[in-house]
């Protein structure tokens, strides 16, 4: 089973150097040392923006702080588990979420009109949704991984299914965001999986079809109303439209210098909405201005690139799928946060992964680096 | 697994290769779309966002000047400002207004009438995220309990700011009036004017009445504005340009505080008005109204109760009587009109005629009764002023004719408002023919001149009228308009003579004759006012009036006691003093008051003699 080029390729980057030598000492705990940095990196600055788009609240920046640590501790435990365990697990995770995001339908809690959390006895009060954001693509994952590659029309069509399934259980919430990254995650593991691109280019077409459809049948007014004003925010500068002119007028008038760490009267002086979760970017861009922007995207850029280049030399399918499609999920995330707060796309709830405050994201997303480290450091079994 | 035996591994290797960088070339494009969007809006679109991001946070605000204050001649304050502090509501912060009030309501308890004012204010028109006033005059316990739940009620404030206070409230409520709450109608008016707009566009009271409305543009001042930085919810952050209102100029009055209070005092139980003018200057000394109100109810807003009470009050206390009662002047008339048939040439001091208790018009029936039903018998000029015979004055009123004394009685301002700052005074009215063919369509007939004669009839002057006639008799025809205004800041007012002439006699002398004739009502014995002698101190020029309320019919007894309290007869006095130098008029007018010598002369007389009392010693 082992494969020679890639046994070799991994004994040479083990060669020479110290780092190559203390970056073998990590592969034995499972742990990609570059990766890891970068995110330590990227929690770093997420502090210090959290600092000031919190409004200089020590509080808060100490729970994010707990946040990480709890969530290197799951990263560092998802490593742990080989990819053969994650493979066994998915169809129960993906079970066990799709019976809880049926709970929370049938008795979710609300907040602003939306059913999301559920209220389990002796649990914390948690989203479904989030489970489903990692069960989803590893669940994928496994089926695609046991069909040929490349994969048959019928054997995509049962995974659009599988995917279909909690997407419109979480679209039902409504969670318009949540749902379409999920699905997102999904579609990219059938993508990597090798589905061709006449099927990619049909299935673009379908989506730019359905699109009417969903406005007309599936979207709650609300949602439209988000489209409406994404299109045209001056045209309820006070309601809907309020977050995305102020967000912009952070932006904007941050330059390219910025007006200084926790100088930006945007945010300090609360006009800048959601300051410390969704729309942390802005603070950013105000107060750091555009060359504080374009290093955290070169930050995300490598941690991305990082990971796709790791996923392309595991050994197994299941796991280069895995991977490949967290990766880009997390990309995903990304373009979504920025491109909403920057004006390119609606406002849908996503946070900036890594930086928005808020520990179930945290968690979720250094969980979701433990699997990708998971799969691309057990290639030996 | 059975799939793995088709399966290539170099195949799905470089399959997902390829499928990787594809997906890494997209994510790097994506991420330049990104930065160019960020781009755009940092570099380009730079100068537009940060002038709305400068827009957000800078507020330009106007600051209200503080109102200018108000003295009396003595230094006295008569309206000043003192800081109140109200609990304010910004309708555009606060998350639930009903919750909200119904809260606050537990809190210090809104009375009926708050809350009627709360709905009216709330239903207002007004500036986006101006405050509104829900209680004004927190007591301290209240502030505290407001304030420790402040959190509790975005969008509540508790504002501290200088309301208008009147130290002697009813002394002077007529004649300084009051200030109150600029209502929409004002508000539009002053919407009219950009400049007025501009001016009060941080000002929350207007003068309404009395000299507080006379010199609003004194005593208002100029707004000055502040540079303030707030956060999204109005909440001021620090305050980063000013520049100061200039507060409204301070005036200072005429008005005696000594005077006022002493006809407050000595009209105790009366209706009635009383005016005193500085004879010298013009300057009105004391304009009294009883019974009086207090203004500062009408500050902030008088209550639907208080005001029902004071409107539906039988003894009026809300009407001024001082500029706005226009009564008979009756006898008082007198020494005008004596002045009239001298000028006319109709008379002179020395003739005499027999009354005998009435008089006639030749080819009428009608009977003209003289008040002393036995008569007067031999009278002259100065006989009848000191007894004040009607007869006397019926048949030289006749002599003289409507044309001679009519345009003499409005040299001494009968007939206009003669002030220079009391821009609601009734003018009163002063017959003639022109004015009776336009009224009346009817012509001017003998009998209403012998009506005129005694000061009955058409003729209606206010006590102010009264008073500045006799300031200008008292000052041998010399007239100083009168006026409240004594000193606008440090600098004394000056004000020309007005649009009227000076009254020159052709025997000057006629003056200090009717003066003596007037210092006889009190001095002789058988002066109507010869009660006042034994009080006497200063010597004092008279004349009493009395009107008629109701027409008595010709034969009928008339009897006090019989008539209602409300239908005796008026009492006039008019005085000025020391006869020889006079230095101040006065005009009291007692509605009801039927005697003049037990009424409204002791009035006077006390007040000339605290006036010249505190000018002399």
């Amino acid at each position: 089973m082992a494969n020679k080029d890639f046994s070799r390729t991994i004994n040479d980057s083990q060669g020479g150097s110290g780092f190559s030598r203390s970056s073998a000492l990590f592969a034995r705990a499972h742990l990609d040392l570059p990766l890891l940095l970068l995110l330590l990196l990227l929690a770093a600055s997420g502090l210090l923006i959290l600092y000031s788009g919190s409004g200089r609240s020590i509080e808060m920046v100490e729970r994010q702080a707990l946040h990480y640590l709890l969530g290197f501790g799951v990263l560092l435990a998802a490593a742990q588990f080989p990819p053969r365990f994650y493979q066994q697990l998915a169809p129960f995770a993906y079970s066990l979420g799709v019976v809880l995001l049926a709970g929370v339908l049938l008795f979710g809690v609300g907040a602003k009109g939306a059913q999301r959390w559920l209220e389990l006895p002796g649990l914390p009060r948690f989203q479904p949704s989030e489970l489903m954001k990692l069960a989803l693509p590893i669940m994928v994952a496994w089926y695609m991984a046991k069909r040929p590659v490349p994969p048959k029309l019928s054997d995509i069509i049962k995974a659009i299914i599988i995917l279909m399934m909690p997407v419109v259980m979480i679209l039902k919430q409504p969670d318009l965001g949540t749902s379409i990254l999920i699905a997102t995650a999904g579609l990219l593991v059938v993508f990597f999986a090798g589905m061709s691109w006449r099927l990619i280019f049909s299935l673009a077409t379908l989506v730019a079809a359905a699109a009417p459809v969903m406005w007309l049948f599936v979207m709650r007014d609300y949602q439209k109303q988000r489209v409406l004003t994404f299109l045209n925010p001056e045209s309820d500068p006070l309601g809907s439209g309020w977050n995305i002119i102020q967000s912009k007028t952070a932006i904007g008038s941050g330059g390219i210098e910025g007006k200084g760490w926790l100088q930006g009267t945007q945010s300090q002086l609360e006009f800048l909405p959601e300051s410390h979760t969704d729309f942390i970017i802005a603070v950013l861009a105000e107060e750091l201005g555009l060359i504080g922007v374009l290093l955290l995207l070169t930050l995300y850029f490598f941690i991305i690139m990082r990971c796709l280049y790791l996923s392309s030399r595991c050994e197994t399918l299941f796991a280069r799928l895995v991977s490949g499609s967290l990766a880009v999920t997390f990309f995903i995330y990304v373009f979504v946060n920025i491109g909403m707060v920057s004006g390119i796309l609606p406002v849908v709830g996503v946070p900036l992964p890594l930086v928005s405050y808020g520990g179930t994201s945290v968690i979720s997303l250094l969980a979701a680096f433990g699997v990708i480290m998971s799969m691309v450091t057990h290639n030996k079994h | 697994m059975w799939e793995h035996s088709f399966r290539d591994p170099r195949q799905e290797r470089r399959l997902f290769r390829s499928r990787a960088i594809i997906l890494g070339l997209v994510i790097f494009l994506l991420l330049c779309g990104l930065a160019w969007r960020m781009a755009y809006l940092q570099i380009t679109l730079h100068e537009k966002y940060r002038d709305l991001s400068e827009n957000n946070r800078m507020q330009l605000r106007p600051v209200s000047p503080n109102r200018g204050l108000i003295y009396d001649r003595n230094g006295v304050l008569l309206a000043e400002n003192i800081p109140s502090y109200s609990l304010t509501l910004t309708p555009e912060r606060a998350q639930d207004q009903q919750h909200t009030l119904t809260f606050l309501n537990e809190l210090i308890g809104f009375s009926e009438r708050e809350w009627e004012q709360i709905e009216t204010r709330l239903s207002q028109r007004r500036r986006p995220f101006e405050p509104i006033v829900l209680k004004h005059r927190l007591s301290e316990e209240e502030i505290a309990s407001i304030m420790v739940n402040r959190n509790f009620m975005p969008g509540i404030d508790v504002e501290a700011q200088l309301v208008r206070h009147y130290p002697h409230g009813e002394d002077f409520a007529h004649v300084l009036g009051y200030v109150g709450r600029i209502n929409q109608q004002e508000q539009n008016q002053l919407d009219l004017d950009p400049e007025a707009k501009r001016r009060y566009s941080a000002t929350r009271f207007i003068g309404k009445t009395g000299a507080e409305k006379r010199y609003e543009d004194i005593l208002h001042g100029e707004v000055g504005y502040e540079k303030v930085e707030t956060n999204a919810r109005g909440r001021v952050i620090r305050v980063i340009e000013r520049q100061d209102p200039a507060p409204g100029e301070d005036i200072t009055l005429h008005l005696d505080i000594r005077l006022q209070q002493l006809a407050r005092k000595e009209m105790q139980g009366m209706r009635g008005g009383l005016v005193a003018i500085d004879i010298e200057t013009g300057g009105i000394l004391s304009l009294y109204s009883n019974p009086s109100f207090d203004p500062n109810l009408f500050v902030t807003g008088i209550s639907h109760a208080d005001y029902a009470a004071l409107r539906d009050n039988l003894d009026l206390p809300l009407f001024d009587r001082t500029t706005r009662g226009q009564y008979p002047p009756a006898s008082t008339l007198k020494p005008f009109v004596g002045l009239a048939f001298l000028e006319s040439g109709s008379t002179s001091w020395s003739e005499t005629i027999t009354d005998h208790g009435w008089y006639q018009l030749p080819n009428d029936e009608r009977i003209y009764r003289d008040w002393k039903r036995t008569g007067h018998g031999l009278v002259n000029m100065e006989r009848a002023m000191v007894e004040s015979c009607d007869t006397y004055f019926y048949e030289m009123a006749v002599r003289a004719g409507i044309d001679n004394i009519s345009p003499f009685l409005a040299q001494f301002g009968f007939g206009r408002n003669m002030t220079l700052d009391i821009p609601n005074a009734l003018p009163g009215l002063l017959p003639d023919r022109d004015w009776k063919r336009g009224r009346h369509g009817n012509f001017w007939f003998a009998g209403d001149t012998v009506n005129l004669g005694i000061g009955q009839g058409y003729m209606l002057v206010t006590p102010l009228q009264l008073a500045t006639a006799t300031a200008v008799l008292g000052n041998r025809g010399k007239w100083q308009i009168p006026r409240l205004i004594y000193a606008q800041g440090e600098q004394p007012v000056e004000v020309a003579h007005g649009d009227i002439a000076d009254i020159q006699l052709k025997a000057p002398r006629d003056w200090d004759r009717m003066t003596t004739a007037m210092e006889k009502v009190i001095t002789d014995l058988r002066g109507t006012a010869h009660r006042l002698h034994q009080r006497r101190t200063y010597s004092i020029a008279a004349k009493t009036g009395t009107a008629q309320v109701v027409g008595i019919k010709q034969d009928e007894e008339y009897d006090s006691e019989a008539l209602k309290e409300r239908l005796r007869d008026h009492a006039l006095f008019i005085a000025y003093a020391p006869a020889d130098n006079p230095k101040i008029a006065v005009a009291v007018v007692i509605e009801n008051g039927e005697s003049a010598a037990r009424t409204a002369g002791p009035v006077a007389q006390s007040i000339i003699y605290e006036y010249l009392g505190g000018a002399e010693g």
